[in-house]
């Protein structure tokens, strides 16, 4: 068996990296036991479930390294660094081969681990950093000093604009604008004929990247071998652990309402102003009122009242009859019914949506004409304070809320707004709009149970 | 109609080029301009990238991949049709006189012909090019023009679009080097951009969505106040897209629009200043309308007030009304199918003719030529006996353009493309054969 060492060495487990943080750019010639296979993919599975709830309750990037540096420590860690990075190299390889299977695994596994690269590169100090770097060739990249000059003040400008002051000294890798996408998009680094100029400070997106889009294909490949051969080869000793690994839990999504969580529509519309979430309770509105929506509204409304267990023919009763007094039923069955049914699964491509949850809402971006997204991040401060007021909430409950939505935590700013209106508090905190109907409609049943005679 | 009004017959159509031709009338129009007009070796060439060729590298799947679908009318309904393919011109010339459709789109190049993707697995069928493109209405700044609303538009607020233009084709062509770009008349209140560069139809979906947010500065829906917010100095883009046109451009709007003349629109801008004491103190003081403008400014730059948020208030209010707003879905999407060049826009029988970004200002969507005016200008032709009538009609000038700009330029990138990756894969192969 190869020992694995965390110091200098060229990647003789082919994993290729000088430092303790690894690329996994090809299997390892390890070799291990079987129940290291189960154990070390189960450990691995934690720190990424943890991840993932963390990205969902939106915590902050500072938030999100401790979480990945304690989880890390908990779950994989060893005295030995070259037991812990031969643990993380094997961990990581079993879970390729359990998330490559299904598309929906593939993509989750490759925002995790990509998250989970993300924060321990950022907890790396600066030469391992830079040896991570060269790795990807990206010593390449380094701006030459006579282009630096032709540009260096539309750089300074640009380094400005997101508080940052470059001076000579910094280093410049210059990319095609295709490789640092998230630096694009909030406008963070100066482009010019496509090629982006990153500063050493962001290259973390960069790197990211990178990584990301080699392990996106190396997941593509190792779904076709496994489809291809290993499947067969393996069906006694591998496979059943790869199966029963996949089936781990991953946290609810509301795509299946539980038992008797279905709703009717007489209902709905005290169910609304009970339970709905702001977001939900202003697109009901807002539909009730304009007898329209748009498209993302449609989605998001539509797909969260799935979640709370309207029945499809209910679904299309609902709608047809709010569009139908702006559009007319026959144009609502011909250009909107078709795009409910698809939402259940039952058009095209045959996919059950998923409601949305609240990290996807309050990164959605409502335009004009649109009513859809986080009230508590996309509503002015007066009309916030206003769809509040309507819903009850006061007082020192209002200040509290709205101290929050300043700092930009609104889903705490939601969880105080449950709280407010329920009198009781939320411990979870909320992330999911199906999530506070549900613990909503706990907290009415069991205050209904308690106020019920007792047999 | 009878049927016997054919268009080379000697009883032309008697031809009212003020009417917007609706239902049956529509159809036996848009007959003759299927028949005559629509330019279908020019789109398919376009849309062929080269691959039409007889060079060994060209690949003669790539047009039959790509998915089109078609918008029929008939008297009381509308059919949608998508998933249409075909192999050549030809094909797709016989499918669309013989379906006459109101609106044709174009979508993606799949991994297979469309029209077969029965036969193959979910996964096997899916898009893997797509020019990069972008759909700005004017309908949406409905909340700062005065002279228009909805679907109408004029020469007062048509300048929006030109600004869009503007911007959008600078920052395309200087911020991420593209160059083959084509942008259209959307046929009644807006355009569309198609950006064809190969590096552009291969983005994928995130960087797609990197480009939309890139441009994304005026945000919010109906419920937030201030949609643009600049909390320090501005990107070099945005920087530029002031200095080079949002700045001039919205003092001509001030004037056009009158924006300081009525209460109610220079409310709106005062509404945009985040200090209570400025907006009380302009409030009282203001008398006529370019001093009102003038008296603003001044109070906002001279940096004589410290609160926060003023620094880039100027440039927020003129961002506000004149940065364009596109419609960011469209950008992102792999499939979103977007409305063909040279269709005739059912509701103003406009046909939807590109637009020279370089002389963006000139465009005047008001002369644009109807189907009903070329249907006329055609038979006067045949009736003075011209011949090639086509060429002497008002589209002549737009196809022209679409050849000599777009057409030609991009024709050559892709040859020499194709050859380049052809040579590039012949040394391979070559090179793996060597001992």
């Amino acid at each position: 068996m190869e020992i694995v060492r965390s110091q200098r060495r060229n990647g003789s487990d082919g994993s290729g990296s000088a430092a303790s943080l690894p690329l996994y750019k090809s299997a390892p010639s390890l070799e291990f036991r079987l129940e290291e296979f189960g154990q070390y993919a189960i450990d691995r599975l934690r720190v990424l479930q943890a991840i993932s709830d963390g990205l969902s309750r939106g915590k902050k990037p500072e938030e999100m390294e401790n979480l990945v540096s304690e989880q890390w420590r908990a779950n994989m860690k060893h005295q030995d660094a070259d037991k812990t990075l031969r643990k993380d190299i094997i961990s990581h390889f079993v879970l390729r081969l359990v998330y490559c299977r299904e598309e929906e695994m593939r993509r989750w596994f490759l925002s995790m681990e990509t998250a989970l690269f993300r924060y321990r590169f950022r907890l790396q100090n600066a030469e391992a950093q830079k040896s991570i770097m060269n790795e990807l060739q990206l010593q390449y990249n380094v701006l030459g000093n006579a282009e630096y000059e032709t540009i260096k003040d539309k750089l300074t400008e640009a380094a400005r604009s997101v508080n940052f002051t470059s001076n000579p000294e910094t280093v410049f890798y210059k990319v095609p604008f295709e490789d640092v996408p998230e630096l694009v998009a909030s406008r963070r680094v100066f482009i010019l004929k496509g090629f982006a100029f990153v500063p050493r400070n962001q290259v973390v997106s960069l790197v990211c990247t990178i990584f990301r889009s080699n392990i996106s294909k190396a997941l593509a490949l190792t779904n076709r071998k496994w489809r291809a051969m290993i499947q067969d080869q393996e069906k006694d000793r591998i496979a059943p652990m790869v199966e029963a690994l996949g089936n781990v839990y991953l946290g609810p999504d509301y795509s299946k309402p539980k038992d008797c969580a279905e709703i009717s529509l007489k209902d709905i519309n005290q169910l609304a102003s009970t339970s709905f979430p702001l977001c939900m309770r202003h697109l009901f509105g807002k539909l009730r009122e304009d007898h329209h929506l748009k498209h993302q509204g449609r989605m998001q409304l539509g797909l969260f009242l799935k979640g709370v267990g309207l029945k499809l023919e209910d679904a299309l009763a609902f709608w047809r009859a709010e569009f139908s007094q702006k559009v007319g039923a026959e144009r609502f069955d011909k250009e909107y019914a078709y795009s409910i049914r698809h939402n259940y699964g039952k058009e095209g491509k045959r996919t059950d949506y998923t409601p949305y949850s609240c990290q996807k809402i309050i990164m959605s971006t409502p335009s004009t004409g649109d009513h859809h997204g986080c009230p508590y991040r996309h509503f002015s401060e007066e009309n916030l304070r206003a769809a509040l007021n309507k819903m009850g909430v006061g007082g020192r409950a209002m200040d509290d809320i709205m101290d929050k939505v300043r700092n930009r935590h609104y889903q705490l700013a939601c969880t105080l707004t449950f709280e407010a209106t329920h009198g009781t508090s939320c411990e979870t905190g909320i992330n999911h709009p199906n999530q506070y109907f549900v613990e909503s409609r706990k907290f009415f049943e069991s205050k209904n149970k308690q106020s019920q005679p007792t047999a | 109609m009878t049927k016997e009004k054919e268009e080379h017959r000697e009883d032309p159509m008697q031809i009212d080029s003020n009417r917007v031709p609706t239902g049956s009338l529509l159809t036996d129009y848009l007959r003759i301009y299927y028949g005559k007009f629509f330019p279908y070796t020019d789109m398919f060439k376009w849309l062929a990238y080269g691959n039409d060729g007889k060079h060994p590298g060209c690949d003669s799947s790539y047009f039959g991949r790509r998915e089109f679908s078609f918008t029929i009318k008939s008297d009381r309904d509308e059919v949608y049709l998508r998933f249409q393919s075909f192999f050549n011109a030809s094909e797709m010339e016989t499918s669309i006189k013989a379906k006459c459709p109101t609106k044709i789109d174009i979508g993606a190049v799949y991994t297979v012909d469309p029209a077969k993707r029965h036969a193959y697995a979910q996964s096997g069928f899916n898009p893997i090019e797509r020019e990069l493109v972008f759909d700005i209405d004017i309908s949406d700044y409905d909340d700062v023009r005065y002279c228009c609303s909805g679907a109408d538009t004029c020469l007062n607020c048509w300048p929006l679009m030109t600004i869009a233009i503007k911007v959008i084709d600078t920052a395309l062509r200087e911020d991420f080097g593209f160059s083959h770009i084509l942008w259209v008349y959307s046929g009644r209140r807006g355009v569309h951009c198609w950006v064809c560069d190969s590096r552009a139809r291969r983005l994928s979906k995130e960087q797609r969505s990197a480009i939309a947010d890139y441009f994304h500065v005026y945000k919010g829906g109906e419920n937030s106040l201030k949609k643009v917010t600049f909390s320090g100095p501005l990107h070099p883009f945005l920087a530029r897209a002031y200095t080079d046109a949002l700045k001039n451009e919205f003092e001509k709007w001030v004037s056009t629009q009158k924006l300081f003349e009525h209460e109610e629109r220079f409310h709106k801008i005062l509404q945009l200043i985040p200090d209570e004491s400025v907006v009380s103190e302009l409030a009282e003081k203001w008398q006529g309308n370019s001093v009102r403008w003038e008296h603003l400014k001044h109070m906002l730059q001279s940096g004589s007030k410290k609160t926060q948020g003023l620094r880039r208030c100027i440039e927020e209010i003129v961002f506000s009304y004149t940065y364009p707003r596109l419609d960011i879905q469209v950008t992102k999407g792999m499939n979103h199918l977007l409305k063909a060049p040279f269709c005739v826009h059912p509701g103003t029988g406009r046909i939807c003719i590109p637009i020279d970004p370089k002389k963006c200002e000139e465009f005047d969507p008001t002369s644009v030529p109807t189907v009903a005016q070329l249907i006329e200008e055609l038979n006067a032709n045949a009736s003075i006996g011209a011949d090639n009538y086509v060429e002497k009609t008002s589209l002549a000038a737009s196809v022209h353009l679409f050849r000599t700009c777009f057409l030609e330029p991009l024709i050559k990138t892709c040859k020499d493309e194709l050859e380049n990756a052809y040579n590039t894969m012949m040394q391979q192969t070559k090179d793996s054969l060597n001992w």
